[in-house]
């Protein structure tokens, strides 16, 4: 039996397109966005690689918000049912919040309108609760982050964008917070509510990111960007 | 030949009536995200013909009835502009935009992973502004780099070029008057680089010789265009960098 050599031919966030092969042999194993034919593991997606340990794959650069459980989203509420909101989560599934998730009181469904609370129109930050198989995503107000968000603007980014806006342990969303003095939330879906004085600068500032978000030394442009107001 | 308005000879001393070999592509121009509020596009241009591609989603599937619980729905819309030809065309559907519609979805299904997006739509709209013969080529073309840039899975890029029977040669990317009065017309498409056809169309007769050069020939083309594709959409990300460079 021949031995193949194992070997991986890409560096670490290395521009990537579809059935690049990112590595041969055996010894390697696939991780999100790439998958194996026979002896290569090849990319799935246009991205850029991460490599961790024996597992090799890539990060989306563009594409659609996939829920996960646990994220935090800005959804708008689209419709209302009896006991449920339907939320538009900037994703190919709607998401719903159940009434018991909503409201942490007893509700007399006979007696109350439930857009007392939440109404067709409102932006809400919320939590996935869970997906199930069938792709039905429930979402969950029953966190200390969640809530309606009022007045502000939002902006929406390429979800697979949102890492590179948040920075690492969330430096780069502190920054703009810091400098513009905004009331910032970021959703995983890539929506993004902004309320503040100096909100013209935080988009522009959000938007610029997602632009060059490929790009290493980011964090000292959008400073240097920050304290020029802008220029 | 003999037909009304026919050249007499499309090829004189081995050079086509554009100045090429039998073996040259006309001058490829590829651009990858020229539309914004697409989720992914690009467009592909063989000399005179121009494709645009747009691809929205996954998103969700309207009317719900065609909803897959299992795996996205792939949706191809092929259309020539009505001022894409000498003579107009009628805008909206025909026989033939039906049927290359088709034949782009097919050739796409091979390479998408439709699991990873059940209960959804993808849709891939190409439009022929300008058309010079090959049409499906460069809509497929820019069609499968459309999907890249929209972050599609896939397990590699379609390429897709004409080749075809002019004056008794065989020759590659059929254009024009070779196509309205060459003897054959192929348009093949491969998965990337490798030894797969996902499209094979001709008209006309040719012998199983022929066929068999022509294959070869067309895969030689395919990868030529996959080199290119590749490097328009690494291209997408490196012309960004300069471009922030100078406008911030």
């Amino acid at each position: 039996m021949d031995e193949k050599k194992s070997e991986i031919l890409v560096k670490e966030r290395q521009l990537v397109i579809p059935g690049e092969t990112l590595a041969t042999g055996l010894d390697f194993l696939p991780s999100s966005g790439s998958f194996r034919v026979n002896n290569e593991i090849k990319s799935k997606i246009l991205g850029l690689t991460k490599i961790k340990d024996r597992f090799i794959g890539a990060i989306p650069l563009s594409g659609v918000y996939i829920p996960k459980m646990g994220d935090g989203v800005i959804g708008f509420v689209d419709d209302m049912q009896t006991t449920i909101w339907v939320v538009d989560i900037n994703s190919p599934y709607d998401a719903i919040l159940p009434l018991g998730e909503a409201v942490g009181e007893y509700v007399d469904l006979n007696k109350t309108d439930i857009s007392v609370y939440y109404d067709i129109g409102d932006v809400i930050y919320a939590k996935v609760l869970n997906i199930s198989k069938s792709k039905r995503v429930q979402l969950t107000m029953n966190d200390h982050r969640t809530r309606k968000l009022i007045g502000g603007r939002i902006l929406k980014i390429t979800p697979s964008k949102v890492p590179r806006v948040i920075g690492k342990a969330g430096s780069m969303i502190e920054l703009i917070k810091d400098k513009t003095k905004c009331q910032i939330i970021v959703g995983q879906n890539g929506v993004i509510w902004i309320k503040g004085e100096k909100e013209s600068l935080a988009s522009k500032t959000i938007l610029m990111i997602e632009k060059e978000s490929h790009i290493s030394g980011l964090t000292d442009k959008i400073t240097k960007f920050l304290e020029n107001g802008g220029e | 030949m003999g037909k009304v308005g026919a050249p007499e000879k499309m090829i004189i001393n081995g050079k086509r009536l554009d100045g090429r070999t039998v073996n040259d592509f006309r001058p490829m121009k590829l651009e990858v995200g020229n539309l914004k509020r697409a989720v992914g596009s690009a467009t592909f241009s063989f000399g005179n013909t121009y494709a645009l591609s747009a691809v929205y989603g996954p998103r969700t599937v309207h009317p719900r009835h065609i909803e897959d619980p299992q795996r996205a729905v792939l949706r191809c819309r092929y259309a020539m502009a009505p001022f894409s030809t000498k003579e107009r065309i009628r805008p909206g559907t025909s026989r033939r935009a039906v049927e290359i519609s088709k034949v782009i979805n097919e050739a796409l299904s091979n390479v998408i992973f439709f699991e990873e997006y059940p209960k959804t739509v993808i849709d891939v709209f190409v439009e022929i502004l300008q058309a010079d013969a090959s049409t499906r080529c460069a809509g497929l073309n820019a069609a499968s780099m459309a999907l890249a840039d929209a972050g599609v899975p896939m397990k590699n890029l379609i390429s897709s070029c004409s080749v075809g029977v002019v004056d008794g040669e065989i020759a590659l990317d059929i254009a024009g008057l070779e196509d309205n009065y060459g003897d054959v017309d192929m348009a093949v498409a491969t998965i990337g680089n490798e030894d797969k056809f996902v499209l094979l169309q001709m008209d006309g007769i040719i012998t199983k010789d022929q066929m068999k050069t022509m294959l070869e020939l067309a895969k030689k083309g395919c990868a030529e265009i996959y080199e290119k594709q590749k490097q328009a959409l690494k291209d997408k990300y490196k012309t960004g960098e300069i471009d922030d460079d100078e406008s911030e």
